[in-house]
This record gives C-alpha cells, sequence and structure tokens, in this order.
C-alpha cells in the first residue's frame, strides 16, 4: 500500500504540474484569438482555425498531452475519486505561488478556497488509493 | 447570452466527467502500469487505445474541453472555474455508479471541501 500511494503522489505532482501551466497556456492563447462566434458555419471554421494555429494554444496542449499520460498511468491503478480531486491541488499552487512568487495580493475568500482545497486534498489522501479489486 | 453559458456549462460537466470514467474503465481493462520505461509504457498505451471505452473517453473530453474553451471566450476565468467545480462531486457519484468504487464518508467529505474550496478560490 505504501508503494502505490508514493507512486499515486508521484504521479498527481506531474498531472498538477502540466495541468496548471498548460491551463494558463490556454487561456492566454484564447484571450489573443478572441470571443468565438457560433452564428454561423462560417464563424465557427474561422474561430476553429485562429485557435489552432494560435502558438499559446499548442503549447497548452502540449503541457496537456504530458498531464494526460500521467493521467492514464495513474488511473490504471488508482480509483478516479481518489486522483480526480487530489489533482485539485493545482487550484491551491496557483494563488500561493502568485503570492509568494509574484507578491500579488490574494483576498481572504481565496486563501480560505486554499485550505479548503488542502484539508479536502489531505483527508481524500487519507482514503486508500484503491478500493476496486485489480483486474 | 445565460442560457448559452448554461448550456455549455453543462456540457462541460456532463461530458467531461462521463469521458473521464470512460477513460478510467479502459486503463482498468489494461491493469495496473508498474513499471516506466518508455519500452514498457508505450506498447501499454498503444493497447488502451485498441479499447472502445477509451475513443468514446477522448470524444466526449474533446467536446468538453471545445466547450471550455468556448466558455473562456465569454467569461472570465474567475467565473468558468467555481462554475465547473460541481464536476469533482458529479465525477465522485459517476465514480461511485458507473466504476463501482467505494466511497468513504471520509473520501466523501474531501471531495465537497475541494468542490468548496475551487469555487472560492476563483470568486475571491
Amino acid at each position: 500500500m505504501k508503494a502505490l500511494r508514493a507512486k499515486t503522489h508521484l504521479m498527481v505532482v506531474l498531472m498538477v504540474a502540466f495541468s496548471s501551466v498548460g491551463t494558463i497556456f490556454l487561456s492566454k492563447g484564447m484571450k489573443q484569438v478572441g470571443s468565438v462566434s457560433f452564428s454561423s458555419p462560417a464563424a465557427v471554421t474561422a474561430a476553429f482555425g485562429h485557435t489552432i494555429t494560435n502558438s499559446m494554444i499548442w503549447l497548452g496542449i502540449g503541457s496537456l498531452l504530458i498531464f494526460f499520460v500521467a493521467y492514464l498511468l495513474v488511473l490504471s491503478w488508482a480509483d478516479y475519486s481518489y486522483v480526480m480531486p487530489a489533482a485539485a491541488t493545482g487550484y491551491a499552487i496557483v494563488p500561493l505561488l502568485g503570492y509568494a512568487v509574484l507578491g500579488e495580493a490574494v483576498t481572504s475568500t481565496r486563501w480560505i478556497g486554499v485550505a479548503l482545497i488542502c484539508m479536502g486534498v489531505l483527508l481524500v489522501g487519507q482514503t486508500p488509493p484503491r478500493t476496486t479489486e485489480p483486474q | 447570452m445565460m442560457l448559452r453559458t448554461a448550456l455549455f456549462l453543462g456540457i462541460v460537466i456532463l461530458s467531461g466527467t462521463l469521458g473521464e470514467i470512460c477513460v478510467t474503465r479502459a486503463m482498468k481493462c489494461i491493469g495496473e502500469v508498474k513499471h516506466f520505461s518508455p519500452r514498457i509504457v508505450l506498447p501499454l498505451l498503444g493497447r488502451a487505445f485498441r479499447i472502445g471505452w477509451m475513443w468514446l473517453g477522448i470524444a466526449l473530453m474533446a467536446l468538453a474541453f471545445y466547450s471550455f474553451l468556448a466558455l473562456l471566450s465569454w467569461n472570465p476565468v474567475s467565473f468558468v472555474i467555481p462554475a465547473s467545480a460541481l464536476s469533482y462531486a458529479v465525477g465522485t457519484l459517476g465514480a461511485k455508479f458507473l466504476l463501482g468504487e467505494k466511497i468513504s464518508r471520509l473520501r466523501w467529505a474531501g471531495v465537497l471541501l475541494v468542490c468548496l474550496g475551487v469555487a472560492l478560490t476563483w470568486v475571491g
């Protein structure tokens, strides 16, 4: 169980790192693309074209591909209901990094959110990573 | 405008969660990955991609992904993330009823705290 927990945690750390970076790239990319219009097929095609030619979107997709491989591997042994909330650690790390590294102001509501995520992940971490029989 | 956002939010939550559950089912068919060298991992992933659940999962996740991008283009990320935090609760229900995972009270408590925490970090 100890080894199972250790390799699950390692994969979750990789997932959190690459999904956080990937989401930031995607968000930046979509801001560059602008508002997506669904008014006509031509507008959707144009928006799709702008999306797939944006380099930020590709950096985001690359990061998310690495995230996806780690995600697939961990799901081969661990519960989905264990991995999914544990991976939310990223939502707590981003404001913490913003405060510690960039000196950003973090509101008290956001601090409460960070604390709740950490507590939630700790609680989930107390449960066994696998509750189904291996196939 | 609100209806469009609500519709796409529903797609992100339901399609994304169902997609992840299908992918989990495919990976459970492969069995536990015990060695991580590319020579072992790549053929295993190749086997996983020959399972129907994997492709169904990827299709559903792709739908959720493009809907998520559309939501990001209409709304600030500080709205999209807390609104989609409901995925954690929906995903846990899916894990229980579709994958047969045993969700203890402790795990439920953790999931709900994460759900609330994700919403608060972005609202704040």
